[in-house]
């Protein structure tokens, strides 16, 4: 059988789903700011930005763009009715205490347990630069991935152990793919969605980790 | 009377020696105070260490301090973007160092020394490369990793309004590490659009009290140039 990969909007969409009404959430940058777009408009969610904003809206319009009013990507955005600004000790309070609901983040690798490499390569020559990331890892009450499931040459990105450096440990709780959802538990990683005509013997061989098959039927 | 308020910038800033440890503001260039950058360049104070969120941005206020060759060291959690081409030359170059610090630790940590607390311990960074070496705790099953105050001898930092007993308001997304730095340095610098009559600020809206901050200096508002 064939399968058809999601599409990056497509994972964006499906993270949608899960993120619950009333819940304070924070979108990485790349893909993960794309589930704005799928949030259905009957729900109150908050966007959190690491650099001081709380219930932040889409992209003004043009000629509206405030260089004062960016998100942690640095893109132009605008303010919810009833949104509001504080300062960066306040921002990594709300992550770090636990206030957080729900970071969906991008990443290098998962592994097994749960770790979450997604800062820095580790290549020798790379400038390392690591932003909020490892305050997310650790501070937000969940912590989703959206990834595509390998890589550009083929490699897994599901992994039995790191090979780049952690951002966090064991702090990953659903990894969204391409392929897949799966989520990483106590007692392993179990697949609860596939795409269609994907088999979950050929899952398992994209995977760097072992898998467990919970999808229905 | 006090007043903190200066039409001298350049007055001001005299009193920046080389090697002080400077805080400034800013969440790339939203908050920025590139006048008071521009001042210091213009008085061309050396070897500075600076904390910042990032590490400059196109050719444009700390970028461009950089690029003055002012700075030997540089606190920040995140240099690399698509426009800090002249960090990255020196940092290739062997010409600055660099401080590498998760952004939650780089708040916690700027906010330790303005309480007066010492080293603190934050679950942030336990486990990776930028916890090497640092003394760690488990306290209620949970991991921690003690990192060290940021003080600073200078904080510059932009806000929006502010009056002649340094009492501050901000705006949008400008504020991020202002209100934190205020309180972390041993003397304190806002520029501001607009100092206004004490009173003039509401003060149930005033987001850093006077008592952190020393001097107050009025620039012309000028929107800085936005890079990705």
């Amino acid at each position: 059988m064939s399968y058809t990969k999601l599409t990056r909007d497509q994972i964006a969409e499906r993270v949608a789903q899960d993120i619950p009404d009333g819940a304070y959430v924070n979108l990485g940058i790349g893909l993960p700011t794309k589930i704005s777009n799928y949030l259905p408009v009957d729900k109150d969610v908050f966007l959190h930005s690491e650099n001081g904003l709380l219930a932040f809206g889409p992209k003004p319009a043009p000629g509206e763009e405030d260089p004062e009013l960016i998100n942690a990507g640095k893109e132009y955005v605008t303010m919810l009715t009833g949104g509001c600004f504080f300062h960066h000790g306040d921002s990594f309070a709300m992550m770090r205490g636990g206030h957080l609901d729900i970071a969906v983040l991008g990443a290098f690798q998962i592994a097994e347990n749960g770790d979450l490499a997604n800062w820095h390569t580790g290549a020798p020559d790379a400038i390392p630069a690591v932003g909020g990331a490892m305050d997310l890892a650790v501070g937000a009450k969940k912590v989703f991935i959206t990834t595509d499931h390998v890589t550009k040459k083929g490699e897994p990105k599901i992994v039995a152990e790191l090979s780049y450096p952690a951002t966090g440990l064991k702090c990953v709780d659903r990894i969204y793919t391409d392929l897949c959802v799966i989520d990483v538990t106590a007692e392993g990683m179990k697949v609860i969605e596939k795409v269609d005509g994907l088999s979950f013997e050929e899952l398992q061989s994209l995977t760097g980790a072992k898998l467990i098959d919970e999808t229905q039927g | 009377m006090i007043d903190k308020s200066s039409a001298s910038l350049k007055d001001v800033l005299s009193q920046i020696k080389d090697g002080s440890t400077i805080m400034i503001g800013g969440f790339g260039t939203a908050g920025q105070p590139a006048e008071l950058i521009d001042g210091l360049i213009e008085l061309g104070i050396k070897d500075l260490v600076i904390v910042n969120n990032n590490a400059g941005n196109g050719d444009y206020g700390l970028a461009k301090l950089l690029k003055a060759g002012a700075v030997r060291k540089i606190i920040c959690s995140f240099p690399r973007q698509s426009d800090s081409y002249i960090f990255d030359e020196l940092y290739r170059a062997g010409k600055i160092e660099l401080e590498l610090v998760p952004q939650g630790n780089l708040a916690c940590r700027i906010q330790a020394a303005g309480m007066g607390l010492g080293p603190i311990y934050t679950p942030t960074g336990f486990g990776t490369l930028l916890a090497e070496g640092k003394p760690t705790l488990n306290y209620e099953g949970k991991d921690f990793v003690l990192e060290n105050p940021i003080k600073a001898d200078f904080a510059l930092i932009k806000a929006y309004k502010g009056d002649r007993w340094g009492n501050l308001v901000y705006r949008k997304s400008a504020r991020n590490f202002g209100p934190i730095m205020a309180m972390a340095a041993d003397v304190t610098i806002a520029q501001v659009a607009e100092v206004v009559e004490l009173g003039e600020l509401d003060p149930e809206h005033i987001i850093t009290p006077g008592i952190f901050v020393q001097h107050v200096v009025s620039v012309a508002a000028k929107q800085p140039e936005q890079s990705a």
